[in-house]
């Protein structure tokens, strides 16, 4: 996780303030070295960004924030997003709620959790989706949620693939059952937009966990998932609190869910562009809607 | 009652299982074992009955009533493999355009080591998506407790009734407690909080109607009967386009936001 305060608070129009083809980066870094979290090392931070903030020793796959991720995903100027206006309610006025989600829009820079639209990925026109865990952790209520199933909803009507990074700690429990309902909803939508015969990829990235992935997250055609990400239905230590037992290195890792058999690919962050481009070639059709 | 008395209430060790409903509500229960893939998860009870005549296919959750049996029933938590136990029952409903009546008294999924390394959570997305568009009509009543994501699975329907006593929430009041002030003596407030009751569930619409228990729950298995009955008439004379497009509304309008 990263620590409050480390990186500047990105704003969240910058696609409309800054030139087409200028590639934006929020995370604008305000410290010279950043330690990594897999081998510890200090790493230029700014070097760190460059390599879409996987560490240049070790290949640790750091956090990034969602609109960043999507940004250097889509080809240049490509990215118009969708639904951006809608965040969070608050409708169990649960108690902290309130605060926590200002907090989490100042920290991130993000009205939700989820940030969406549409792009073209080597020419070939998709709607995308990636998930922010600077903002409550990615979690999934009622706002991600419809953010999401509009998504689908509207790449269903366009006929476009649907590629989704997921990163979340579960359903927001500050939303309740409503929370909890996200996941009937976005799965709905994800069947609509399967039933209409279109292509939805999952890219599975650190942590998927709970609600999310037993959802959308493990909907997809195409499951992927980022290296060394932790991706579950519970998380590690509830279920070492419940077996009292260590869990063995590596459990729940993407690398085991492939081996397992419900992961397609481990896809290292610097590849998934080329490597999206080419599923989306592979499935390929006549778009009732070709332009971006 | 409180909150929290509900949770007790519903998980109350004398109250009637999923197993009770369906010896006092149906008819010829058979049941079915198995997903065909793995094992037979007995913590799922399914099979075939008949509701006043009419077949329809019952997928509940078991906590089983005696020691041997709560073991054997991993307490009501289901492994991926009580999941595609009740998926393959809700296919088979639909292959012969029976009704599905699932009842629910869980307090979640399994979190253990099988249970994640033979995919829990895709085994519960695949009943959402499954249940979503399942070509016939299906009825949940969640009975006791409704935990998370492992009730859901089995719980997404044309209709969702809760017993008076049920809860029904995206977390336990607990696992909400320590996690989000770290402070288990908080649990009663979590319960409160987290709007977890029949009554609650009635006003967020995501429960369409409440079974009282105040007159015992031979007059509840009654009342039952007939309201499935009834409903289960109704939803069968719409045309299945209609059916499928109501159950999508559903869902598409739950939850708040801003925006
Ligand atoms: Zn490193």
């Amino acid at each position: 996780m990263l620590k409050k305060g480390l990186f500047k608070r990105p704003g969240n129009t910058l696609e409309k303030t800054q030139g087409d083809n200028v590639l934006p980066v929020p995370n604008v870094p305000e410290t010279l070295f950043t330690t990594c979290k897999g081998c510890k090392a200090a790493v230029l931070t700014n070097e760190l960004a460059q390599n879409l903030y996987v560490c240049p020793r070790c290949g640790y796959h750091g956090v990034i924030g969602a609109r960043v991720r999507l940004m250097r995903l889509a080809d240049d100027g490509s990215f118009e997003e969708w639904d951006a206006e809608i965040s969070s309610a608050d409708p169990l006025l649960f108690p902290g709620y309130a605060d926590k989600a200002a907090e989490a829009r100042v920290l991130s820079g993000e009205k939700e959790a989820v940030v969406g639209g549409m792009m073209r990925i080597q020419g070939c026109p998709c709607a995308a989706f990636a998930m922010d865990s600077r903002f409550m952790m990615g979690s999934m209520g009622g706002a991600a949620g419809e953010k999401i199933t509009r998504l689908f909803e509207k790449a269903a009507q366009m006929d476009l693939t649907v590629i989704a990074f997921t990163l979340s700690g579960g359903a927001r429990m500050q939303e309740g059952i409503l929370s909890l309902m996200q996941m009937a909803k976005t799965s709905g939508a994800v069947k609509y937009h399967s039933d209409a015969g279109n292509l939805y990829v999952s890219v599975l990235c650190n942590p998927t966990a709970g609600g999310v992935t037993a959802s959308f997250a493990m909907e997809s055609d195409i499951a992927l998932a980022e290296p060394g990400a932790l991706i579950c239905f519970a998380g590690p230590r509830v279920i070492e609190q419940t077996l009292r037992q260590k869990l063995p290195k590596g459990f729940q890792s993407a690398e085991f869910l492939m081996d397992k058999g419900f992961i397609d690919a481990v896809v290292p962050r610097a590849q998934q562009k080329d490597y999206l481009g080419i599923l989306l070639k592979l499935h390929a059709k006549e778009h009732k809607n070709a332009s971006v | 009652m409180q909150a929290f008395d509900r949770v007790l209430a519903a998980r109350a060790k004398d109250r009637p299982g999923c197993a009770d409903f369906i010896a006092n509500i149906f008819d010829d229960f058979v049941e079915l074992r198995g997903d065909r893939r793995y094992g037979d998860d007995k913590a799922i009870l399914a099979g075939i009955a008949r509701l006043e005549g009419m077949p329809v296919t019952v997928v509940a959750t078991q906590k089983g009533t005696c020691t041997g049996e709560r073991v054997a029933a991993n307490f009501g938590c289901a492994h991926p493999e009580g999941y595609r136990k009740a998926l393959r029952q809700f296919l088979l409903a639909e292959k012969f355009a029976r009704p599905v009546v699932t009842l629910i008294d869980t307090a979640g999924a399994y979190c253990g080591l099988g249970a994640e390394e033979r995919g829990q959570a895709q085994a519960i997305a695949e009943c959402l998506t499954t249940l979503m568009t399942l070509r016939t009509p299906v009825i949940a009543i969640l009975t006791g407790e409704g935990g998370s994501g492992g009730a859901l699975a089995l719980a997404v329907a044309d209709r969702v009734w809760m017993m008076e006593n049920a809860v029904y929430s995206v977390i336990s009041p607990e696992g909400c407690a320590s996690i989000l002030w770290k402070d288990a003596s908080k649990t009663e407030d979590a319960a409160r909080s987290l709007k977890l009751t029949a009554e609650d569930l009635l006003g967020f619409h995501v429960v369409d109607s409440i079974v009282p228990e105040g007159a015992g729950f031979d007059k509840a298995y009654a009342d039952i009967r007939s309201r499935l009955k009834d409903t289960l008439g109704a939803l069968k004379a719409l045309d299945v386009k209609d059916l499928l497009s109501a159950r999508y509304k559903r869902y598409r309008t739950m939850g708040g936001f801003l925006g």
